[in-house]
């Protein structure tokens, strides 16, 4: 124990860290190794023509690209909405500031559905862009809508503590030394809360990568168009194909594994820069 | 920082040099607006204009109709089951993780907020290969006549996996910031284990606490994808709320889809509310917290 673990008179750290272990153990760590020790099952060149099939590579295309250009979004907005909510005043900004978290709050399901009904073709929204030409629901944009409204607090939650950590004299000197707004936004602030910045954007893509609920009623789910990866993997179980299902879910936790060590890194770039500040 | 307090009488105009000019603050605040109008409040009111779009009548009937009011007691059932466990966890890893210093502690962290980065879909198949007919234990469960998969059990199972880390990861820093000296103190002058806890710290972390199962029971009481894949959809059986949602939408029943779905929106709103309040009340002794440190 001397090594493992430094002296304390304080009790209980043996049960308190022995039931943390077991349960995670049983609830988190055995579930999720099961997905990887049943796709052991199959052999690496079944396991490789499962997840590259046209429809499956069809879905990671539309998984990927809308919650990447969706994550781009909020990023750029999130931005937006964290610099208003931390320099500005004005009417109901309370309000607004605790409305941000609605995403995390309102069931998926229920954002899902509001959200087709908003953009189809008769809805409040889709029936002023249907003469345009453009549909929403029932296509890839509309999953980039979904996302869209998922990730949309993630950045604003990163930036906002950053925002208003920065020292006004900083932004005090910069124009004492003649930079105009633009330029010490640009060469001050916006170099200080990049870190936070990319944190809430690699959170926004990971969290978009596996969303279900929102996405299903909006997408129309046809395949090869607009089916995204976490759909196939309930239609392979619908299909009792646990094979398949597997080996596709595999493939989701490896990617959110990766982007969870990218997270953790940008979080502790970001913990390094303001400790250098 | 003497600007701000001149009298704002003074007929001079002034530019402040770290401000924007008015045009611009008004610019930004009404796209920042405008995207949040799009985005959040107009799909936030629809819920409740669909909903009582056919009268009241017909809002009420799809509320208080027997299947609705099965997936209501389901709901609070799963989360009156999966809130506490997770409570329990949270505040257990939370004394192990901040009160002492051991190796392999971030990796612990870490582990905790697994279930965040995993897909509500996954999460929910995992428990399929485990309890299901074809998983691990599914023929000895089978033989002694238990059913996990497609009952209320795995629908348990899946909540307690995606909100495992909601009110560990509120503890966590909140604790670690309050140090050990008040529970050192009060352990020195003879108190045990449960008294210096009770006595000590939960008043220091009860508003943290607090909010952490706020944000947990909210996510437990509307998860979709992960409750989905266990569930089996048997209407009156293995029903939760967001499942009866799907069910009525894909009946096209939109208006008692949106009824129901209105039930989610409010609890959502009242989470938020609750969490505003609360959120003023947590105060973390930030100076107190580098004292320690440089200790």
């Amino acid at each position: 124990m001397s090594t493992f673990k430094q002296h304390s008179i304080l009790p209980g750290f043996n049960l308190a860290l022995g039931f943390t272990l077991l349960y995670l153990s049983l609830i988190v760590l055995i579930p999720l190794s099961a997905a990887f020790i049943r796709t052991t099952e199959l052999t690496w060149q079944e396991f490789w023509f499962t997840v590259t099939t046209p429809r499956v590579l069809a879905s990671y295309r539309l998984t990927f690209g809308a919650a990447f250009a969706a994550a781009l979004v909020n990023a750029v907005f999130g931005l937006l909405v964290a610099w208003v909510l931390v320099r500005y005043r004005f009417p109901g900004k309370k309000l607004i500031d605790a409305l941000v978290d609605l995403p995390f709050a309102l069931p998926t399901a229920v954002a899902g559905i509001a959200l087709t009904a908003l953009y189809a073709g008769n809805g409040w929204i889709g029936q002023y862009l249907e003469p345009l030409g453009i549909k929403v629901a029932f296509t890839p944009i509309g999953v980039f809508v979904a996302l869209t409204f998922i990730g949309l607090p993630f950045v604003v939650r990163t930036v906002q503590p950053v925002l208003e950590d920065i020292e006004s004299e900083l932004e005090e000197a910069a124009a004492m030394l003649g930079a105009n707004r633009l330029q010490t936004f640009s060469r001050i602030i916006f170099p200080t809360i990049f870190p936070a910045l990319m944190t809430g954007f690699a959170l926004a893509f990971a969290r978009a990568i596996g969303e279900y609920g929102s996405v299903i009623f909006i997408a129309g789910n046809m395949p090869m168009v607009s089916e995204i990866t976490p759909l196939l993997i309930i239609t392979k179980l619908e299909q009792y194909d646990y094979a398949g299902a597997t080996a596709l879910a595999v493939v989701m936790l490896v990617i959110s594994f990766i982007l969870l060590l990218v997270i953790n890194l940008l979080q502790w770039w970001g913990r390094r820069r303001s400790a250098l500040a | 920082m003497n600007a701000t307090t001149l009298p704002t009488t003074s007929r001079v105009r002034r530019t402040r040099a770290t401000q924007e000019p008015a045009w611009v603050r008004w610019a930004l605040i009404g796209l920042a607006l405008a995207f949040l109008t799009l985005f959040l409040f107009v799909p936030l009111i629809l819920v409740f204009y669909e909903a009582l779009k056919k009268g009241v009548d017909v809002y009420f009937a799809a509320i208080i109709e027997p299947d609705a009011l099965s997936a209501i007691r389901l709901t609070l059932t799963v989360a009156a089951i999966a809130v506490p466990l997770n409570l329990v966890f949270g505040v257990a890893a939370a004394w192990a993780i901040a009160k002492f210093e051991f190796r392999g502690k971030n990796l612990l962290i870490t582990l905790i907020d697994l279930p965040f980065s995993v897909s509500p879909v996954v999460s929910g198949l995992i428990y399929v290969l485990i309890f299901g007919l074809q998983g691990w234990l599914g023929p000895w469960l089978a033989e002694h006549d238990i059913k996990v998969i497609f009952a209320v059990t795995g629908i348990v199972l899946a909540t307690v996996f995606v909100t495992v880390p909601f009110i560990a990861r509120e503890l966590i820093p909140l604790m670690q910031a309050q140090g050990t000296e008040e529970e050192e103190a009060a352990v020195a002058l003879g108190a045990n284990g449960w008294q210096t806890f009770s006595r000590v710290t939960l008043p220091n972390i009860k508003w943290g606490l607090l909010y952490g199962t706020i944000l947990c029971n909210a996510r437990a009481m509307g998860e979709f994808g992960a409750v989905s894949v266990v569930s089996g959809h048997i209407r009156g059986s293995t029903n939760t709320l967001p499942l009866h949602v799907e069910i009525l939408y894909n009946e096209y029943n939109f208006a008692a889809a949106f009824a129901v779905a209105s039930l989610l929106a409010l609890l959502a709103l009242v989470t938020l509310a609750l969490k505003t309040m609360v959120e003023s009340r947590i105060t973390q002794p930030k100076e107190n917290a580098n004292e320690h440190r440089s200790a």
